[in-house]
């Protein structure tokens, strides 16, 4: 290695490229926050910060905006999505490493990898032309008549079934992520020490249990931080869900009733906000996703990080 | 080093093409509505005169914003802007093309035309305040129809849109309930339904939905064989929405060139005027007068040469009156 002491011209090239690639990432970075906080501070002015968090209200016509519709469609149809897509997710996982025959894991993981290549738009025009007759054609009706008069569930299928509705969104969302989770956790399965499993499997244990005994607990670390990092994905999924969701900015306790989304909300209205506050307010509701964004991402970073160090000793 | 030369060549041969081609278009950038009908006559323009039309259809604000900080020749909006507000940003302002917004309703065994509504039932069903079909005021106004029972799923436009404009625009107008409680623009907060993208997102989830109403432009009702309702006019006239009511509608609008055509043309008077009809318009930039004269030509041409094919796309071409008005507005204005 002591020739890279001696400068070679190309070489000083090289390095300064790629630096200047690398660096570029964290200047656009610092750039966007900037623009974002720039561009919504009147609006940060007028509404001030827990007030616009708590406001359920979002009046272009009164100029009055809040973003907690917002978020709470947001972290609704995330949780919901997170909550269908992982059990599937792990399923898959689990069958690649475990339990398929070597012939199968090809073309599983090539399928696995082709629905995270479809883009989100397709996603949405399958969802509101093809699932959501479906859903309101048959599923629902079929979740009402059995869970409508349950006491407290009963609170999830109130309304008319229209599919278009926070479980649509939610059902298009899982299978969005579910290829994320799937890859991730088969990754962390796939670094459980092959001899801790030989060992389990000497010892006559079945299958079952040295899943859930010995794979799950090694790599829970990094199947946990999968699932946030898929929870990012369903955060910022837009296009998608914009079509099935419906953009009604009230709190609702019913699945089947329309919601809105923070990047549903900024597609929809973006083009079309005139006045100055309005647009800053959809700054300002972007900038609140890109804070969410940003510490979601940081805790998955945190436990695939400490998965690493723990395993690959 | 030969690279280097291939790279500069590309280049310089890359740039001559953009200036060659600068020279030759004209950019535009709003209004999503009118895209359609801009693009045909952009087609043929091209053919006849060489001139190419880009237009971005980005939506009615986004086209404001741009001729305001004039990174475009040419704004459209369907929202027309006051003329005091044209004087401060230094924009000139003219109709180009007219469309209707049409509500439409999904009613089993009523046919498209059958359903008759005024803008008070209307303005009630959008609040909530009517929530069946089967209601008095709906029932005295329709009295061979049969309703089917159920409650009343309302639709609208979940972006914002001029769609929404020129509807939330003629119930604020007519229903002093609905100016109170909601008001006009481009999104409002509607307190009953749900929200559909688009004109296709809204005729779609109309057409699925039982007893649903919406409202829609009327090129969307027509391509979806939606069940358009017939609109009780300001001269107390029962109107279907049609070519010759939307051409009524703006042949008895009192457009004035000295107010930049600024009107909205919802609740027209002439008898057989559809009451929720509207233009959709162009900005230009005051100082910009070699690039104005440009787009005045294109659109003196489409004037001209442009009806047919505005027809063909169930747009409804500006009234010869109306057209005349332009051009003397034109003309006074140094842009032709």
């Amino acid at each position: 290695m002591a020739t890279t002491s001696k400068k070679n011209p190309v070489d000083t090239i090289f390095s300064f490229v790629t630096g200047a690639a690398s660096f570029t990432v964290i200047v656009l970075i610092i750039a966007i926050l900037y623009e974002l906080v720039h561009e919504s501070a009147p609006a940060i002015a007028r509404f001030g910060i827990w007030k616009f968090l708590s406001s359920t209200d979002w009046n272009p016509v009164k100029e009055s905006f809040g973003a907690l519709t917002n978020i709470y469609g947001t972290i609704l149809t995330t949780v919901l999505s997170l909550l269908m897509a992982i059990p599937v997710a792990i399923g898959i996982a689990v069958f690649v490493t475990e339990i398929s025959p070597n012939f199968l894991k090809g073309p599983i993981g090539v399928a696995i990898e082709l629905l995270a290549a479809i883009p989100s738009i397709i996603y949405g025009m399958w969802g509101l032309f093809t699932l959501s007759p479906i859903m309101s054609g048959y599923v629902e009706p079929f979740l009402k008549a059995i869970f409508e008069d349950v006491p407290v569930v009963g609170i999830l299928f109130q309304g008319t079934p229209m599919g278009i509705d926070i479980l649509t969104a939610s059902i298009i969302l899982s299978i969005m992520i579910i290829p994320f989770t799937a890859s991730i956790s088969r990754d962390s399965f796939n670094l459980t020490p092959a001899v801790v499993k030989e060992s389990a499997y000497a010892l006559g244990t079945t299958r079952w249990e040295v899943v859930r005994d010995i794979v799950i607990p090694y790599s829970k670390l990094g199947v946990f931080g999968g699932v946030v990092l898929s929870l990012g994905r369903a955060l910022g999924e837009t296009m998608a869900v914009a079509f099935v969701l419906g953009n009604n900015h009230r709190i609702t306790t019913s699945l089947f009733d329309a919601a809105a989304t923070i990047t549903v909300t900024l597609a929809n209205e973006f083009a079309e906000a005139d006045n100055d506050i309005y647009l800053s307010s959809l700054f300002y509701l972007a900038l609140v996703l890109f804070v969410m964004s940003f510490i979601t991402l940081a805790i998955a970073k945190f436990f695939l990080l400490k998965a690493e160090r723990k395993y690959s000793r | 080093m030969k690279v280097f030369f291939k790279v500069v060549l590309v280049l310089a041969v890359m740039l001559s093409f953009a200036q060659v081609e600068a020279a030759q278009t004209i950019n535009g950038a709003g209004a999503t509505f009118p895209y359609p009908v801009y693009g045909a006559w952009a087609f043929d323009y091209e053919k006849v005169t060489g001139v190419k039309l880009n237009y971005q259809s980005i939506g009615s604000g986004g086209g404001v914003r741009q001729i305001t900080e004039r990174t475009v020749d040419f704004g459209a909006s369907d929202d027309p802007s006051q003329p005091d507000q044209l004087q401060k940003e230094k924009l000139f302002q003219f109709p180009a093309v007219i469309g209707g917004v049409v509500p439409v309703a999904n009613l089993e065994g009523i046919k498209a035309g059958q359903l008759k509504l005024d803008s008070n039932t209307i303005c009630k069903i959008f609040l909530g305040e009517i929530k069946i079909w089967n209601d008095d005021s709906i029932k005295k106004m329709n009295p061979g129809l049969k309703f089917p029972q159920g409650e009343i799923t309302v639709v609208y436009r979940s972006d914002g849109s001029g769609t929404t404009a020129i509807y939330t625009h003629y119930l604020s107008e007519t229903c002093p309930a609905w100016k109170e409680k909601v008001g006009e623009g481009k999104s409002v907060k509607y307190p009953v339904g749900i929200g559909g993208k688009g004109n296709e997102g809204v005729a779609n989830y109309v057409k699925r939905t039982k007893n649903s109403i919406g409202y829609v432009e009327f090129a969307y009702a027509q391509q979806n064989k939606l069940g358009y309702a017939q609109l009780k006019n300001k001269a107390g006239n029962f109107v279907e929405p049609s070519f010759a009511s939307f051409e009524d509608a703006a042949e008895t609008g009192d457009f004035d060139a000295k107010k930049d055509f600024y009107l909205w043309l919802t609740n027209a008077p002439g008898k057989n005027s559809w009451p929720i009809a509207g233009a959709t318009f162009i900005l230009l930039a005051k100082e910009k007068t070699d690039s104005n004269k440009n787009v005045v030509k294109f659109y003196d041409w489409a004037f001209k040469n442009g009806d047919n094919k505005a027809k063909e796309l169930i747009y409804v071409p500006l009234p010869k009156g109306l057209k005349d008005k332009i051009r003397a507005y034109w003309k006074a204005n140094g842009l032709q």
